[in-house]
């Protein structure tokens, strides 16, 4: 199974084995990874599943699509390289995975 | 009063009524707490109803969780425009504020304003609200019987409003006033006539213009006048449309907050065994405070109309329709929420409710509803072995705010 790295704001590492064909917020809700609500339950609709892709990693998850672009532009704190979690599919290709949770679901 | 507006009899027998018969918007149902047993049986035989007449003219009623998400996130099709609540705006006194716009307008407006009320921001907030929620707590009487609403509820939420406006402290509970009246008509008694409502909101408007003004002279700060203000897309606002926002964001932090406040205790009396979890269990108030704030659900619905033809539950939504997204009743729907009629404060998934709404409008304050009502728990529980509520609730007599104007209640000491 895929290895997905999610770091939280102070820093912690949870490094878990996601199962392919799950977002990757599933797979952080499902190993109890702190720091994703995902209120919406992945439906893109919240964004309370917002992480950071790492930079070597953005090419691979690929960019948002128009209605994921519309919940993360309302977010004051996000960045250049901000997803919604929920919209990221696990695959074998991102073995590997690295993702920065931020300091605040808004 | 006129004729018009004197309470009817309401023949309530919501299983035998034909279901083409169903309004589930008349205020009667509201006042008297009956609309659940009719929402009961609308998810469950026309999850997607259409009332032909009402007090509101026609419009549908889509009640189940995964209707209301699927019209809640579909801005494209649904357009929040020009109102969000069942009521049609008054076509000579239009008030815009950004809640009833569609994007890109909605997005540039909301931008403006939402920072203040951000994560981030919060952490600074945190102190300034404990400390006001522990006065105000500690300044009640023990022992003896007074109105929750009044004292707690309505007094915590005021204060944060004048804090978030940066508003005269000692004029604060006008605020709560004019969010009574922009809610609230000669239908709910809270204004003699139409023109006494008109009249109090252009005082609103007349007062905050002098805030503007004040604030449009000095450099940017972080309270919601001074950043409208400021603000690339809004400091050329119409009088209308700053008053429109004004009233958003006035009611945003009032009626909901305030009736998650009220709604939680009556809740937590209602059930004493929560009551008896939380007091050996401090720890699961976050969690508990997302039950109550589902529990309540304090808007109970949003308004769209469709923007074209849209198939939904086997029901084809005309364009031009007004499509009302029940929240209360979405809240309460077990294809979504495992025994939707139980208060369970520890329970599983608790934030997945729709009290905040999904989609670009979703409630732009919910972490600091979240906030103010987490604090106030956790300072209730550090006083008081019980709040205890010792009469009947006195209900808004509304179809659009969910909540209470008096809980008498008795305190009882740790």
């Amino acid at each position: 199974m895929p290895k997905i790295t999610y770091i939280e704001h102070n820093g912690t590492q949870h490094e878990v084995d996601a199962e392919v064909g799950v977002s990757v917020m599933q797979a952080a809700i499902d190993n109890l990874v702190p720091g994703i609500d995902a209120d919406c339950g992945g439906e893109c609709s919240c964004a309370t599943c917002h992480v950071m892709v790492k930079e070597d990693w953005v090419a691979k998850t690929g960019s948002p699509e128009e209605g994921e672009e519309s919940m993360l532009d309302l977010n004051p704190e996000r960045q250049g390289n901000s997803r919604l979690s929920c919209q990221i599919t696990v695959t074998e290709e991102l073995d590997g995975l690295i993702v920065d949770l931020p300091e605040f679901q808004f | 009063m006129s004729e018009a507006i004197q309470p009817r009899m309401i023949d309530f027998k919501p299983h035998e009524i034909p279901l083409e018969d169903f309004d589930i918007s008349q205020r009667e149902l509201w006042s008297e707490d009956l609309k659940m047993a009719y929402f009961e049986r609308l998810r469950e035989e026309a999850p997607v109803h259409y009332c032909k007449d009402s007090e509101f003219g026609p419009y549908w009623s889509v009640t189940r969780y995964a209707d209301i998400m699927e019209v809640d996130s579909n801005w494209q099709d649904f357009s929040s425009e020009p109102a969000i609540t069942i009521i049609d705006p008054e076509e000579d006194f239009p008030l815009p504020m950004f809640i009833a716009m569609d994007p890109p307008k909605h997005d540039d407006q909301r931008k403006t304003v939402q920072g203040s009320v951000a994560p981030a921001n919060l952490k600074n907030l945190e102190s300034t609200i404990r400390g006001r929620v522990q006065t105000v707590l500690d300044e009640l009487p023990v022992g003896e019987e007074f109105d929750w609403v009044d004292r707690v509820s309505i007094e915590l939420t005021t204060q944060m409003l004048a804090t978030l406006f940066d508003f005269p402290f000692e004029d604060r509970r006008k605020l709560t006033r004019w969010s009574d009246v922009a809610t609230g008509g000669p239908e709910t008694g809270v204004v003699e006539t139409e023109e006494q409502r008109r009249e109090e909101l252009m005082e609103c408007l007349a007062y905050f213009t002098r805030l503007w003004q004040e604030r449009q002279e000095q450099g940017l700060s972080n309270d919601f006048i001074s950043m409208l203000a400021h603000g690339e897309a809004t400091k050329d606002m119409s009088p209308e449309e700053y008053l429109g926002n004004l009233i958003l964001l006035i009611v945003g932090g009032n009626d909901t907050t305030r009736n998650s406040m009220t709604g939680g205790v009556l809740a937590l009396n209602e059930n004493p065994g929560e009551y008896a979890k939380l007091r050996n269990n401090p720890g699961v108030i976050p969690n508990m405070v997302s039950e109550i704030i589902r529990w309540q659900t304090p808007l109970a619905h949003m308004r769209r109309i469709a923007n074209r033809d849209y198939e939904l539950g086997g029901q084809t939504i005309k364009q031009g329709d007004k499509v009302i997204m029940w929240y209360l009743s979405g809240n309460r729907d077990e294809r979504a929420i495992e025994n939707p009629n139980e208060f369970i404060i520890d329970r599983k998934r608790a934030r997945q409710h729709l009290s905040f709404g999904f989609g670009p409008h979703r409630c732009m304050g919910n972490r600091l509803a979240e906030l103010q009502l987490r604090i106030l728990w956790e300072e209730i529980q550090k006083r008081f072995h019980m709040v205890e509520v010792v009469g009947e609730v006195e209900r808004v007599p509304s179809n659009f705010v969910h909540g209470y104007t008096k809980m008498p209640v008795v305190l009882h000491p740790l």
